[in-house]
């Protein structure tokens, strides 16, 4: 983006350790914290059953009558919701300021489709079977497959790519081509099931929330609490890593070394990110977008790309099970629907503001 | 001397892809879930007499090979500008809303106009993929003097595609039928179209080849940067705009008959840079050809592999495309936009 403005940055050191902060990129994070309590609360109580703000509290200290609806089917529905949405962010940004492309996500690393591709095997290849066996194999068989598919996809996007170092362009050409295997047989094995398999495994590709519990909160939590220091560690890899191969050398990076622990960070948070909840369309590419335009920066900020996916994937989740209720939509069809005309609106602001 | 051997090597090279073609187009004819002997399809073409074998060449062979070398290079020469005015590597000819916004308007007269037949859905794709490119150029476009800049038509036109997609899925989620047809648009296919699709969007894809040629040399002087294309002399929104005018009509002439196949120009434009280099003058034809020999002899494979069934080209293509295409990465350092 021409014309970026840094206002008053300023950097903050403890001993050796410096920290920029810039004013306006901390201020679109609080603002997207803020936006996400919002959006837990009012999730907690929009339903088939709605719930006051007091009822809710009373229930969260274990007091109220609504405990079972509020602690064991709502508020692990919505924790899973936003920590899957800060995952998918964060991957993203990541695998944006390391492809140096604005229109890479975990996509091109070979996750989700991957794991898409699996997913869809196991519910076209078990076809009735699944109807009858829906539980265990939806709650343990399915994001197993997932999970599974998505790091063997990485694994392979990884290893062709690798050739005496990791080379973003190289990356990008071979993901594509990756994913084009992979996304080709999903389609062929939709062809080949019945109509109604091809819709169940419809909703699943699309990234859904339904029926989510704390058992699909742990593994994103432990995840991100793991991850997110590592990935931050690497910002100021990332920030050199824009200049080129050849300066961010001169810099003192150490460059396959940084970028192959990024990246897997990256794949790790997709990958756990689409156990959960389906590979969630649009949240990865679109959250650093509209995050970097947010904070008035060059480059994908991780933490308020973070912040930005949690927001798009609640918000969506909200509008998906309330706007046409009782028929829910899969979440991964609203972010798109969201996420879509704020992009572009912040896309026509930005060039207004280059002419101006 | 330096001058004669590119020129001499490039001509061998579209020597060799045309005879590429046109071997895919012969084995096209030739192959298929019935045998016929390869005089009786020479017979079929140039002396009908109305047995089995010359009805089966003649109204399903050729149509369907027509079609295939039609597409096959309206998206390989459509990739290979959107590449090249986008200098993304990542951008594939359905990055302006065209491939979501043929599904969307197809899916939607399903739905809600009842349309039935496959000349209907076509009409219906084609005027989908128009106006969700327009609707892209144009938002792209707003707010700003002179034309789009490539980074916001890339997003924009993402941004868009995502859209349509996700309201194109909310509405197979709720209708059937809509699912079964549109499961098998978006693996893509040549077969059972009939000569009437081809003859319906032979306007569209010749239009788009026209003004993409014209469009070679701009691009070759924009691929240097819009500052340095202008002080040549260049027109820069003039040729954005002719490019992606072209694009749009090639690739809504292909998807709209033949389903989701836009990655064809994903992946071949790349291939045949590795031939060509970066000049757009060979670039464009090449990738035309490579893109129609690709596309016919997927379809061919995916005839005699699942006999007596058929698999998609689209799918045949990336089968066998894609890792091809990974090799190649992988060997040499590829031609960068």
């Amino acid at each position: 983006m021409t014309g970026v403005r840094l206002p008053h940055a300023r950097p903050y050191r403890a001993g050796k350790i410096s920290w920029l902060v810039r004013p306006r990129g901390v201020a679109a994070g609080l603002t997207g914290l803020a936006l996400i309590a919002v959006l837990v609360a009012l999730s907690l109580r929009i339903g088939d059953f709605p719930l006051s703000l007091s009822e809710i509290v009373a229930s969260l200290t274990g007091t109220g009558g609504n405990h079972f609806v509020v602690v064991e089917l709502r508020l692990p529905r919505a924790l899973t919701g936003v920590l899957v949405g800060a995952a998918l962010g964060l991957s993203g940004a990541i695998t944006q300021s390391i492809a140096r492309n604005a229109l890479a996500s975990p996509d091109i690393l070979g996750v989700t489709s991957g794991a898409s591709v699996t997913v869809v095997a196991v519910i076209v290849g078990s076809g009735s079977v699944y109807g009858g066996a829906s539980g265990a194999l939806a709650g343990v068989g399915i994001p197993v497959a997932a999970l599974a598919g998505g790091l063997i996809g990485a694994v392979i996007v990884y290893s062709l790519a690798w050739r005496r170092g990791l080379d973003g362009y190289r990356l990008v050409l071979v993901g594509v081509g990756v994913a084009a295997v992979f996304t080709n047989v999903k389609y062929w094995l939709m062809t080949t099931g019945d109509v109604n398999d091809s819709s169940r495994a419809m909703v699943w590709i699309s990234g859904s929330l339904n029926g989510r519990g704390w058992e699909h909160v742990a593994p994103v939590a432990y995840a991100l609490v793991v991850l997110v220091p590592l990935c931050l560690a690497g910002t100021r890899v990332l920030s050199a890593l824009r200049f080129g191969d050849e300066t961010a050398t001169g810099l003192g990076v150490r460059l396959n070394a940084a970028r192959a622990v990024l990246l897997l960070g990256a794949v790790l948070l997709a990958a756990v990110a689409t156990a959960a909840a389906g590979p969630i369309a649009f949240v990865a590419l679109a959250a650093p977008q509209i995050a970097l335009r947010l904070a008035g920066v060059a480059q994908p900020p991780l933490v308020v790309s973070a912040v930005t996916g949690a927001v798009l994937t609640s918000a969506a989740d909200l509008a998906a099970r309330s706007l046409f209720a009782p028929v829910e939509l899969p979440v991964g069809v609203v972010t798109a629907v969201l996420g879509a005309p704020y992009l572009i609106y912040l896309l026509i602001r930005a060039r207004r503001e280059a002419r101006s | 001397m330096t001058a004669l051997r590119p020129r001499r090597r490039r001509a061998g090279v579209l020597a060799a892809l045309l005879t590429a073609v046109l071997a895919g187009a012969v084995l096209s004819v030739a192959i298929g879930a019935k045998s016929v002997p390869l005089g009786d399809v020479w017979h079929a073409l140039w002396s009908p007499g109305g047995t089995e074998s010359d009805i089966i060449v003649r109204t399903l062979r050729v149509p369907r090979t027509a079609l295939g070398l039609l597409a096959g290079v309206a998206l390989g020469v459509a990739g290979a500008l959107m590449q090249g005015h986008t200098r993304n590597p990542l951008a594939d000819p359905g990055l302006l809303g065209v491939t979501q916004g043929a599904a969307f308007a197809m899916v939607l007269a399903i739905i809600a106009f009842g349309v039935s037949n496959l000349y209907g859905y076509i009409w219906f794709g084609l005027a989908g993929a128009l106006v969700a490119s327009v609707g892209v150029f144009a938002i792209g476009s707003v707010g700003g003097r002179g034309g789009p800049s490539p980074l916001t038509l890339a997003l924009a036109g993402t941004a868009v595609s995502a859209f349509l997609y996700a309201l194109t899925s909310g509405l197979v989620l709720v209708n059937e039928q809509a699912m079964d047809v549109f499961r098998f648009w978006q693996a893509g296919s040549i077969a059972g179209r009939g000569a009437g699709v081809a003859w319906q969007v032979l306007p569209f894809i010749a239009a788009g080849l026209v003004l993409s040629l014209a469009n070679a040399p701009g691009l070759n002087a924009l691929s240097l940067g819009e500052d340095v294309a202008r002080s040549l002399g260049r027109n820069v929104t003039a040729t954005r705009a002719l490019g992606i005018t072209a694009v749009t009509l090639l690739t809504a002439g292909a998807v709209a008959a033949c389903g989701a196949l836009a990655f064809v120009g994903l992946i071949v434009p790349h291939l045949a840079r590795a031939l060509s280099g970066p000049d757009h003058r060979w670039l464009l034809p090449y990738s035309g050809l490579l893109g129609a020999a690709a596309l016919l002899l997927a379809d061919v494979v995916g005839r005699v592999v699942a006999r007596p069934g058929e698999l998609e080209a689209g799918v045949v293509l990336a089968l066998i495309g894609a890792p091809f295409f990974v090799a190649l990465v992988r060997r040499r350092k590829p031609v960068r936009l």
